[in-house]
């Protein structure tokens, strides 16, 4: 370590090794909090979104339903109704769900995914439905059936079109789960808001959770940039 | 009947307080989005600096955060005012700092960055003969800004604003957090009181619902309206 970072870490009270250890410990929650709930929810929003495509509205119906009711509310009432809700189910007490639920991580995992699910599913409809209908036409002439044309031909290329919108959704999740810490988790906001009550140091707390928010952000931005070049590579123009 | 076990006052007065907050948010949001896009296509380059600084600065934080930022924060900031003020010139300056005007504040600062992007869209979006034609007859540049960009912007910015609002009305849920008696803190303490979080919630994510989708009727409407006069190629 530097000098001048020594010294510097000796010389305040707030920016202790066991506070930097606990915005360490926030930070491995968000991270895993994020990453499960997008990942969860995104094998959950590749079959949602293709059924949403489906001409049937028995099948089509019930998923558009779900997903304008978990896009048309604010995530902390969806949170609320699971965190407080779970407990109230009947018997739920006796099984062995209880021991999972009974963590306020569970609850907020399962608000967070069932939310992002939504949001991916139409971002993922949307980008199904664009597919040039050429390049279906082109599928069946060659004799693909139906699952060969959506397996080769419109997933990997709504994935392409998708890949824009879903960064800025998995961006969206990041600082969404900041909500997490009012259901006691301690997440980087969690961590920030013990520090800051116990300081009473509001600049020091916030501003740097919000900074170290901030390069986890760019860190995205970056590896979905690195990830749209490389999707794209064939629209690029041929001298650069 | 819904029974609301006495709490529907409350619950009531509690969606005015979310209501309130949103257009205030939103009138914030608007003057500071038609601020920022102004500075970012001024060509002047310490106006354009600091514009995307503010766009970059706050795609990159949670809401919350800035919230509980300002809201802590900003409490401490008046207190430390207030203190040099009486002691260097015994003025007596306070004010309590509280959870509605922190709201409208970090929520207005964040949807102005987004409505900063919508609006600078929108002039890009505006014909550039336009602008000329205004500048031929000897329309200043204010003029121009005034009385061709803006109305016409406005018809590329409506789907935008219609997308950011919808997200800004979500987002006012957060301000229960630091304390507001909204409608969401409400629903909170009478789930807590009387045990039956389905009950209190689920109107209230009902009401948030109705908000939604009665502003993307309005949009639509707005929408419609704005584009009479444009001829739409199939």
């Amino acid at each position: 370590m530097p000098d001048f970072i020594a010294e510097w870490l000796n010389e305040n009270d707030i920016f202790t090794t066991m506070t930097l250890m606990e915005y360490w410990g926030g930070m491995v929650t968000t991270v895993q909090l994020v990453f499960l709930s997008l990942v969860i929810g995104l094998v959950i929003a590749v079959p949602l979104a293709i059924l949403r495509t489906v001409r049937n509205p028995f099948v089509s119906g019930p998923i558009w339903l779900y997903t304008y009711l978990f896009r048309g509310t604010p995530l902390l009432i969806q949170l609320y109704i699971i965190y407080y809700g779970v407990a109230q189910i009947p018997g739920i007490h006796e099984t062995f769900w209880w021991a999972i639920f009974r963590e306020p991580f569970y609850p907020a995992l399962l608000a967070f995914t069932l939310n992002t699910a939504a949001y991916t599913t139409e971002i993922l409809r949307g980008a199904i439905i664009a597919t040039p209908n050429g390049e279906i036409e082109a599928a069946k002439a060659y004799g693909m059936n139906w699952l060969l044309r959506m397996r080769r031909i419109i997933l990997p290329n709504a994935a392409r079109r998708a890949v824009q919108a879903y960064s800025n959704e998995v961006i969206f999740m990041l600082h969404a789960s900041a909500i997490a810490s009012v259901v006691t988790i301690i997440d980087l906001t969690g961590a920030a808001r013990n520090i800051y009550s116990r300081f009473y140091a509001p600049f020091e707390a916030f501003i740097f959770v919000a900074l170290l928010y901030m390069v986890l952000t760019f860190m995205l931005v970056f590896a979905f940039r690195k990830l749209e070049n490389h999707l794209l590579r064939h629209q690029r123009p041929a001298n650069s | 009947m819904l029974d609301l076990k006495g709490y529907g006052p409350a619950l009531a007065e509690g969606a005015v307080v979310t209501i309130e907050l949103a257009f205030l948010s939103l009138a914030l949001a608007l003057t500071l989005g038609l601020l920022g896009a102004s500075a970012k296509l001024s060509g002047n380059r310490v106006l354009t600096g600091v514009a995307t600084a503010y766009t970059t600065l706050i795609r990159g934080v949670p809401d919350l955060v800035m919230m509980l930022l300002f809201y802590y924060g900003g409490q401490v900031a008046v207190n430390a005012l207030s203190d040099y003020l009486w002691e260097t010139r015994q003025i007596d300056f306070f004010f309590q700092f509280d959870p509605f005007i922190s709201g409208v504040v970090t929520i207005g600062l964040i949807f102005g960055a987004y409505m900063t992007e919508t609006f600078r869209g929108a002039f890009l979006a505006v014909d550039v003969g336009q602008i000329e034609a205004a500048r031929a007859y000897g329309f200043s540049r204010w003029h121009t800004f005034r009385r061709i960009m803006i109305p016409q912007m406005l018809r590329h910015a409506l789907p935008g604003i219609g997308n950011n609002w919808q997200v800004l009305l979500k987002t006012t849920a957060l301000v229960s957090i630091i304390g507001l008696t909204d409608m969401v803190r409400v629903a909170e303490e009478a789930a807590k009181a009387e045990r039956m979080p389905f009950h209190f919630f689920i109107p209230v994510a009902a009401v948030y619902l109705l908000l939604t989708a009665g502003s993307e009727l309005f949009i639509k409407w707005l929408d419609k309206r704005a584009n009479v006069g444009v001829v739409r190629g199939n």
